[in-house]
């Protein structure tokens, strides 16, 4: 009878104890305890302002009518418009000059150094200060921009901020004048990561600059190079500032893109399902970037 | 025959010679090229900056002239910024005073629960880290914008509207991310002999985290605290939302505050606008070696 208790009893036991024993792992109990007490405080930031903000915001943008009368809204029409060609030349564009400047500055001499320090200035200053200094240098009547072009042609310049195109145009300058240096800096590591054995075998080979860069720069930096462009395109998409304060998403709302037109129907319009829902539409594009960027970022210590 | 060994060793040497000098010519060529191409460069840089400073040394009448230059150049607008002389600058300095208190919470609890977080994933080993430092990922990778409308919702419903620690907490849920990545990297290069030869020796896992583990990380420590100060004195979006009142904005919600008069005070504004750059500007170049180590890490991030 008692061995039949027991028989009964161990299978349970066994497994508790098991879990338990698989759950710390090699750590004592009392250090498991300690483990999870470390691990709470962010477990708790995640759940409390990444996951239940996320949720909230699905629930928000749940109901199917909201995005009939989104994709109905001619505003949101010239919005997801701007949004693709914002991210497909604002981001090509800039990583395309990065990438050329990153091999700019692998050239010797003092000077080269002075310059980098000068270049990185648009990514040290906070965004804000730089992108109104922009919006009143591109106005059009006293900005600094048409002051100097009339200096120069004695003619009128251009109102840079009164019409959709030049206007989407000055804002992807500004986004590009802004970021442009951060990415430099990356690719930069990147290419001062390639060993110069290669360099020196290659010049003995008498490889050209064109062969070098097609043979060595370009397959040891593709790699870098599409993170840093996927992580780009992200970034980019939720590029509040530059069309904020460069725009302000005028004139006649023609040049918002998502991040800015779900802040304006949330708050100046007060809609914040609609918001939400403009932002939301993003997620086709975004879902796909995250999960490739995810995979890639997983293992980029091994690459970078 | 001295004559023809003469003239066989004289003519590769001519032409040595003049090879020489059409290769030097095209270096100075290069190089000038290079110098052009870098005076371009410093213009497109400097533009949007010198226009900043230019109309804060201007009086606000020479604002409104199609002048390149100052002027009358002075520093009145910078007095009046100091001075909270203008009614949107009448809390400056205590703007100023909330700016520094979020980046200074925002860094310490990035650098807290940031490290906290890593020390258990990586030194202790707990099972399931990866899904942690996944989640630190997948937050990594989304755009902040996206998530400010239900987060300034739930913000108020948690009764936190117009209190800096809404701010903070958005910061430091942003930030953290960045942070984990980073130790997690870096703590790799650390050998974990260390903390197994104090856990013999009978040290508590707190004091291998104080003792061990938080000297050993310095580097990335100031890697990560610069970045988290950085963000949370830039960034715009989510203290614009969450900071409504004048006393508990900070200063770029009070800067942003400007354009809404009908005829901005351009030289005031841009006044300020350097007064609040300077900060970041002198952390930026005092730890940029730091800065881009941390970048180069692994963890990529504006």
């Amino acid at each position: 009878m008692a061995s039949a208790s027991v028989l009964e009893f161990a299978p349970h036991a066994a497994s508790q104890a098991s879990l338990w024993r698989h759950l710390r792992g090699s750590l004592k109990g009392s250090e498991y305890t300690w483990a999870i007490a470390f691990i709470v405080p962010y477990v708790a930031v995640f759940v409390t302002f990444v996951v239940y903000p996320a949720c909230y915001g699905l629930w928000m943008g749940s109901s199917p009518a909201l995005y009939t009368s989104l994709f109905a809204d001619p505003i949101y029409q010239d919005t997801a418009v701007n949004t693709l060609l914002f991210l497909g030349i604002a981001v090509n564009l800039k990583m395309f000059c990065a990438l050329l400047m990153s091999g700019f500055f692998m050239r010797r001499g003092w000077w080269v150094k002075v310059l980098l320090m000068i270049y990185v200035l648009p990514w040290a200053v906070p965004a804000l200060p730089t992108f109104i200094s922009i919006h009143w240098m591109l106005n059009g009547d006293w900005g600094l921009i048409n002051n100097i072009f009339y200096h120069v042609f004695q003619e009128d310049g251009p109102s840079w901020l009164n019409g959709r195109w030049l206007a989407l145009g000055s804002a992807i300058y500004s986004h590009i004048w802004k970021w442009m240096p951060f990415w430099t800096v990356i690719l930069l590591a990147g290419r001062m990561a390639i060993p110069q054995d290669l360099y020196d075998a290659a010049k003995v080979d008498g490889a050209s600059g064109w062969r070098q860069f097609v043979h060595i720069n370009f397959p040891l930096l593709a790699n870098l190079y599409l993170i840093c462009t996927l992580l780009s395109t992200i970034f980019t998409l939720g590029d509040f500032n530059s069309i904020y304060f460069v725009t302000g998403g005028g004139p006649a709302n023609m040049t918002h893109v998502l991040a800015t037109l779900g802040i304006r129907d949330a708050f100046e319009l007060a809609q914040p399902r609609l918001g939400v829902a403009a932002v939301m539409s993003a997620l086709p594009l975004m879902i796909p970037l995250v999960i490739i960027l995810m995979r890639k970022l997983r293992t980029a210590e091994v690459q970078l | 025959m001295s004559a023809t060994v003469l003239s066989r060793v004289s003519i590769p040497a001519h032409a040595a010679g003049q090879a020489g000098r059409t290769a030097r010519r095209r270096r100075y060529m290069t190089e000038a090229v290079a110098v052009g191409f870098g005076m371009l460069m410093v213009v497109w840089t400097i533009l949007p900056l010198y226009n900043m400073v230019m109309v804060s040394l201007e009086s606000h009448s020479d604002v409104f002239t199609d002048a390149v230059w100052p002027p009358h150049p002075s520093v009145a607008s910078f007095w009046i910024v100091v001075t909270e002389g203008y009614w949107y600058l009448e809390y400056f300095w205590h703007q100023f005073g909330n700016s520094l208190y979020v980046g200074a919470a925002v860094t310490f609890l990035t650098l807290l629960i940031g490290t906290l977080a890593s020390f258990s994933i990586g030194r202790m080993r707990i099972r399931y880290g990866w899904l942690v430092s996944n989640a630190a990922l997948l937050t990594y990778v989304i755009p902040a914008s996206f998530l400010a409308i239900p987060f300034y919702r739930i913000m108020q419903t948690y009764g936190l509207s117009n209190n800096l620690w809404s701010v903070i907490a958005a910061e430091v849920t942003f930030a953290t991310p960045y942070g984990i990545f980073i130790f997690s990297q870096y703590g790799r290069s650390i050998p974990i002999e260390l903390d197994e030869s104090a856990r013999i020796d009978g040290a508590t896992p707190i004091q291998i985290y104080f003792r061990i583990y938080l000297p050993m990380m310095a580097p990335a420590l100031v890697a990560v605290g610069t970045y988290a100060l950085l963000l949370a004195w830039n960034e715009y979006l989510y203290q614009f939302l969450l900071l409504s009142s004048k006393r508990s904005m900070t200063v770029p919600v009070a800067l942003a505050q400007f354009l809404n008069s009908d005829e901005a005070p351009w030289n005031y504004m841009m006044a300020t606008a350097i007064v609040y750059a300077l900060p970041p500007l002198a952390i930026y170049y005092a730890f940029r070696g730091r800065m881009t180590a941390g970048l180069t890490m692994g963890g990529v991030k504006g």
